[in-house]
């Protein structure tokens, strides 16, 4: 049924096994499951071969953009006589996006393990684990585990006796969505106004303090471990649909559904299944009307489209959307799509770092003229401004920030057009009221 | 330079060959194509926001940002596309939404690059029916004023002061559309250098208080010059209206001031507006000066000089070609000057630019054409010499100092009140009224053209010593005082080589100015 429920059978719990164990913070309870095991074994591995093995596994990003994790790290150039640096961006603020949260709730020290393979594997020293700052309880227990895995000698100087440098620093972000974003965490790190970097440079190549830097996302580095401990066929074999996309992936789940929840299935499961049976369906007497299934920058899928999608990086985008972060907000028949669009559109107003014009301005413009719709005051012609608004706002800025707010406008008219017109030629909106049960 | 790799690319079907690394939007002004920008500076680090600049370039999946996007062998390029003109369209009507749209009453108008590229590219009408934000306006300290409303926040004016001025004191505050400049808590604008922030504004945000509301652009005449404040000599257009100058701003110059000039030297203009002037050449009649012709008082002027031992109290204001004639009409005699002295100012960002020590604009070329400088005006007046006050205004000095004179003879804009028993007065044109060159500290030789016309019968200074040496029965046939200098460059070593022509806009160092450092390219940006 998904954390904080038992797991539903269907699940494949291997990063969220420890979910609700309270034992499994301590350092001692982790080493009791089998911690930092995987890490001992890296050490004594080439950083070159750990890279391969995760190459071999298929492993990619988390974060959204499912880029593949061991060529990222191959990137890093060994014996370039510079300082490289592992960025852990654990910023998790992405709407509807709660896995980051409950690993580092649960399993703390299983990041702390991630990023010290990680760190090594791209030859660096240094880690950062870059908290959201409203994350408050995960920043308390990653900085616990921090704190018990240098007593122990697990981290520093001498980390696990081996002689090699590992520090991994936990710093707490401010409160900035797009703090996320990996050149803006990289710039709030440095102690400046979070605003992305232009690209290129690269991070590989300029990225913390100008130095060659790598950035994972939490669910990214963490499974590194088990990768490890497991190897590459394993992973490789945890798949459903296509040897592209491999292995689990956690789904923090929201909204009109019946069990609300974070769930780990492997890549390839069906959706439907998913929504219908392990979250349990729409709420009684409701029906799905729509699902937004990778956190709210992603495009929205009808009912139809997500009971078609397989649950990969390939699956989503034949059905007209995206894995993303796997933050899957669901919306059954008592929504009004533009209520739900024109707040989706001024968190992003709100979150814009004000940097590119068409961002700033843009991302403002889109939440008026939505709510404006949304209170009954809009025009057909609106629709119109707000497409050609949102093409402006598409592959033109330095970040996606701008094109993440565009894209649930556009796929909101293209797919619900009758709600839009409907509220526009004045009639409200009616939802469905839901049958006792 | 010679190893410097040359890239060859197509811009709007022209091909241009630039230095490896040069951005997309420099390599188009090579061909003479100006690629709307607004955030890019090229005294300022490269910021990349405004996204104006975007051009559609060939194989590439999106637009790229011309100034922050280098160039690559065989690129095409293309800045007038649809694409790239739809894009733009874009930005401004974006910019313009929570605009005020207030150029009727706005100091930028007319000399506003968003209206410009609005005019140009923009749409007609704009399809915003919201309510626009507001914020009031805010004194920043200093000369500066800042107008939220009009801001597009390009961050030039953040840039400047941390990337040049090095005192960080603006940033952006708040995001989203509520995003506007905001000022450090408790600190203002009072950096020396700071005024130079309303200059790089490409709107209305950023105004100057001196100039607020004083001329709307198109009234005003622009004048290539030199600010005459201190040594430094920065390149600047000095704008009149209505023959009165109200505005000074920086001309680039690589060599002297970059891109900038300091708050003292841009706002120490009035002096040149003065109206207490001398406005026709004067002789002592009767222990009165009586106005009388040119050719009275020059004919006056020389009868009392020839023949005579000369000192000459000059000002170091005086152009090179004026200071080279008053060594003529010395006949061997002995001339001092002194300059008022204030605290350096540099700005920390560009190597060698500072407000000087010294306070004038030709300290140098007095100094390389034999003046001596002295706190002491008048020491080397003997008794019996002709006093010859050019350009001076005597402050401080006694009667009794200049009574040591046998003669006066004041050659000035304005006739100071302890030279009114001058027996001739030559009235001339102050700096803002004639053409000429200065030499500045680091021996650069550059020139200033006339911006205002002198009052009443006033003459430029190197048209009367030309005329009074010519009285004096010595060789003297100057028409222009590029002749003058022609003449100077011919008689004096130091000056060798250096014509009018040579000089140009930009200026040209003296023969024996240091070659390296302050005489080659300033660096931006170099600490």
């Amino acid at each position: 049924m998904g954390y904080p429920n038992q797991p539903h059978q269907r699940e494949t719990p291997v990063l969220s096994r420890y979910f609700g164990d309270t034992e499994a913070r301590s350092l001692a309870g982790w080493k009791k499951r089998g911690g930092y095991k995987a890490l001992d074994k890296a050490l004594g591995m080439a950083p070159a071969d750990i890279v391969n093995v995760v190459k071999e596994s298929g492993l990619r990003g988390r974060g959204g953009a499912g880029f593949p994790t061991g060529m990222k790290w191959s990137f890093m150039k060994p014996g370039d006589g510079k300082p490289h640096y592992l960025c852990c961006n654990a910023d998790e603020s992405e709407p509807g996006t709660f896995k980051d949260r409950e690993l580092m709730r649960w399993t703390p020290h299983a990041l702390v393990e991630g990023c010290a393979i990680g760190a090594y594997a791209i030859g660096a020293e240094t880690a950062y684990v870059y908290i959201r700052g409203e994350f408050t309880e995960p920043l308390y227990w990653m900085e616990q585990a921090v704190k018990e895995a240098y007593g122990a000698g697990i981290l520093g100087k001498n980390a696990m006796g081996t002689g090699k440098r590992i520090d991994v620093h936990v710093h707490k972000g401010a409160g900035a969505y797009i703090c996320g974003e990996e050149t803006a965490l990289m710039e709030s790190l440095e102690g400046r106004r979070g605003n992305p970097r232009i690209k290129p440079p690269f991070p590989a190549v300029s990225g913390v303090f100008g130095m060659p830097t790598t950035i994972n996302n939490v669910e990214t580095l963490i499974a590194a471990a088990p990768i490890l401990m497991n190897g590459a066929d394993w992973y490789k074999k945890m798949s459903l649909s296509n040897p592209k996309s491999t292995g689990t992936k956690l789904f923090s789940v929201c909204g009109n559904v019946q069990r609300p929840g974070t769930y780990e299935v492997v890549m390839g499961f069906p959706f439907k299944e998913f929504l219908y049976d392990l979250c349990g369906g729409p709420p009684h007497g409701r029906k799905f009307k729509a699902v937004i299934p990778g956190g709210a920058s992603v495009p929205i899928q009808t009912v139809e489209e997500a009971e078609a999608t397989l649950m990969d990086y390939e699956g989503f985008v034949a059905q007209g959307s995206m894995l993303g972060s796997g933050g899957v907000i669901v919306i059954d028949d008592g929504q009004s799509m533009v209520s739900v669009i024109a707040r989706i559109a001024r968190f992003f107003a709100h979150e814009s770092c004000a940097q590119c014009t068409q961002c700033r301005e843009g991302t403002a413009w889109t939440t008026k003229i939505m709510e404006r719709i949304r209170d009954g005051q809009g025009t057909i012609e609106d629709l119109d401004t707000l497409l050609d608004i949102a093409e402006q706002m598409t592959g033109k800025t330095i970040c996606v920030l701008s094109d993440s707010c565009a894209v649930p406008v556009v796929s909101g008219i293209k797919k619900f057009r009758g709600e839009f017109e409907a509220l526009i030629q004045g009639r409200r909106f009616h939802p469905v009221i839901a049958a006792v049960a | 330079m010679a190893d410097t790799k040359m890239v060859s690319l197509t811009i709007e079907g022209r091909t241009v060959s630039v230095p490896d690394g040069t951005t997309i939007l420099e390599a188009a002004k090579t061909a003479g194509i100006l690629i709307p920008h607004y955030c890019y500076h090229p005294g300022l680090p490269v910021a990349g926001v405004c996204r104006m600049c975007l051009v559609e370039v060939e194989k590439a999946p999106k637009l790229a940002p011309s100034c922050a996007t280098t160039v690559a062998e065989g690129q095409v390029v293309h800045v007038h596309s649809d694409k790239s003109l739809d894009a733009r369209k874009g930005v401004l009507e974006m910019l313009l939404i929570n605009h005020p749209l207030d150029c009727p009453i706005c100091d930028q108008s007319g000399e506003c690059e968003l209206q410009d590229y609005t005019y140009q590219e923009g749409r007609e009408d704009s399809r915003y029916r919201e309510p626009k934000r507001f914020n009031p306006a805010e004194d920043f300290g200093g000369d500066v004023i800042y107008v939220p409303n009009r801001c597009i926040l390009c961050t030039r004016c953040v840039r400047f002061m941390d990337d040049v001025a090095h005192d960080p004191v603006l940033n952006v505050s708040e995001r989203g559309d509520r995003a506007l400049i905001g000022k450090f808590e408790g600190k203002d604008l009072t950096h020396p250098w700071a005024s130079n922030v309303v200059d790089l504004c490409p709107v209305g945000a950023l105004l100057s208080k001196d100039f607020l509301n004083k001329a709307r652009a198109w009234e005003l005449d622009r004048t290539a010059s030199i600010c005459p404040n201190c040594t430094q000599g920065c390149n600047v257009t000095m704008e009149t209206r209505e023959n009165q100058l109200v505005r000074m701003r920086p001309r680039p110059n690589e060599h002297v001031n970059a891109f900038f000039m300091c708050d003292w030297g841009r706002l120490n203009y009035r002096w040149m507006n003065e109206k207490n002037r001398v406005e026709q050449p004067m002789v002592g009649r009767a222990r009165a000066l009586a106005p009388t012709s040119w050719e009275i008082a020059i004919t006056a002027a020389a009868r009392a000089l020839n023949g005579k031992k000369v000192f000459v109290a000059a000002s170091p204001m005086l152009s090179n070609e004026a200071l080279f004639l008053l060594t003529q009409i010395m006949q061997g005699g002995v001339g001092a000057f002194r300059v008022t002295e204030g605290e350096e100012a540099p700005l920390a960002g560009v190597k060698d630019l500072a407000l000087r020590r010294e306070r004038a604009a030709n300290v140098y070329g007095a100094q390389a054409l034999g003046f001596n400088k002295t706190t002491d005006l008048l020491a080397g007046l003997k008794q019996g010499d002709v006093l010859v006050v050019a350009g001076e205004d005597l402050a401080g000095i006694e009667a009794a100092a200049i009574a040591r004179a046998s003669e006066v003879i004041v050659i000035s804009s304005i006739l100071p009140e302890v030279a009114s028993n001058a027996s001739v007065v030559l009235p001339i044109a102050n700096f803002s009224e004639e053409e000429g060159t200065v030499t500045n500290l680091r021996g650069r030789v550059q020139r200033f053209t006339q911006a205002r016309q002198a009052p009443g019968d006033t003459r430029p200074s190197w048209l009367v010593l030309g005329d009074l040496l010519g009285a004096m029965g010595k060789q003297s046939n100057f028409f222009l005082p590029s002749e003058v200098f022609a003449s100077l460059a011919a008689s004096n070593k130091t000056f060798a080589g250096l014509s009018y022509d040579s000089i140009g806009f930009k200026g040209l160092p003296l023969a024996n100015a240091p070659s390296t450092g302050p005489n080659a390219p300033i660096a931006v940006g170099a600490a």
